[in-house]
């Protein structure tokens, strides 16, 4: 029998997370409504990375994954993404429009 | 030369099943890698132009069907748990209960697909939809305030709207053709609990597309809603 690692949390775990992700957006619909000023943009992109962050830990099953290099490369490849925005930003944000 | 007994599925150049599943996860990962900075490039082309017309932005956002937005996010999350639990019932060597899981996947991204199709109906019979036909006259609502939008401006946040929504439905429909083949493999009896690692690694790309609309909600549907 070979050997390997039991991944999966139980099934009301994973079911439990799905409702966690369905009241946040619910949660993100709403505050949309609300008048935060220049923070709606803030809260909204804060509440997607909640989710994302819970689907890529535990769907993914990265938390708790045998192979370190895992973490890593999902890491990375968010880095990436953040100096592609911050850096196109950057020089966009600093121009003078018309 | 001696043949050691060893899982069927394991292939020579590896030392172990277990070497092998994680070669194979990475490789997974390392697509989906690409697969970020692909979406990536069209979320900075988003954010630069909603930064300089953000009036028009918000007019076309509040043009859209957050009923539909909303109910398509529910969809794709419980389409997340019916993969991860689909992924459980592979490893627990449950055939029926995986093959039940994966069809159910296929019909919740189908029903995304189909919600997806009304919503671009609309779209279509408001002339909304970016070309010779596009015609936008609705004013950006600031409390109260009408504030004209330049039609043009409008017309570059559809042209991204239907960019990458339809890159991303691209992407279900990849996704539905994955688990759907799947799903007559997993019936045929090709995985257990010593090998399911396709399974894994589609829960993998569905999971990230998933991801990817739980994005695409809040930037596209919902700016400047309280107004």
């Amino acid at each position: 029998m070979v050997e390997h690692e039991h991944t999966t949390h139980s099934q009301g775990f994973y079911i439990a997370i799905g409702v966690a992700l369905l009241i946040l957006t619910i949660t993100t619909a709403a505050v949309a409504f609300v008048n935060l000023g220049p923070f709606n943009p803030v809260v909204a992109l804060l509440i997607a990375t909640i989710k994302a962050t819970l689907v890529v830990l535990f769907f993914m099953h990265v938390k708790g994954a045998s192979e370190k290099l895992t973490g890593v490369v999902v890491v990375s490849g968010f880095f990436f993404l953040a100096i592609l925005l911050s850096l196109s930003l950057a020089d966009y944000m600093t121009r003078s429009w018309r | 030369m001696e043949h050691e007994a060893h899982n069927p599925a394991l292939l020579h150049h590896f030392s172990d099943a277990q070497q092998q599943k994680n070669a194979a996860s990475l490789g997974m990962w390392l697509f989906l890698v690409t697969e970020i900075m692909f979406f990536g490039g069209m979320f900075c082309a988003y954010l630069v132009y909603r930064l300089a017309h953000f009036n028009a932005f918000a007019a076309g956002s509040q043009q859209l069907n957050i009923w539909m937005g909303a109910i398509n996010t529910a969809v794709l999350i419980v389409s997340s748990v019916t993969v991860v639990l689909a992924v459980k019932a592979a490893e627990a060597g449950k055939r029926k209960l995986l093959v039940g899981y994966l069809v159910v996947t296929v019909l919740l991204g189908m029903t995304f697909l189909v919600i997806k199709g009304f919503e671009y109906k609309e779209k279509f019979e408001k002339h909304h939809v970016p070309g010779p036909s596009f015609s936008f006259t609705d004013n950006f609502d600031d409390n109260g305030k009408q504030i004209p939008v330049n039609p043009k401006e409008a017309e570059l946040f559809f042209s991204l709207y239907f960019a990458m929504t339809g890159m991303h439905a691209l992407h279900m429909i990849i996704g539905c053709g994955l688990f759907g083949t799947l799903s007559v493999l997993a019936w045929k009896g090709h995985y257990s609990p010593n090998y399911f690692t396709p399974i894994e690694n589609a829960g993998l790309y569905w999971h990230l597309v998933d991801i990817i609309w739980i994005y695409l909600f809040p930037l596209l549907y919902l700016i400047s809603r309280h107004t």
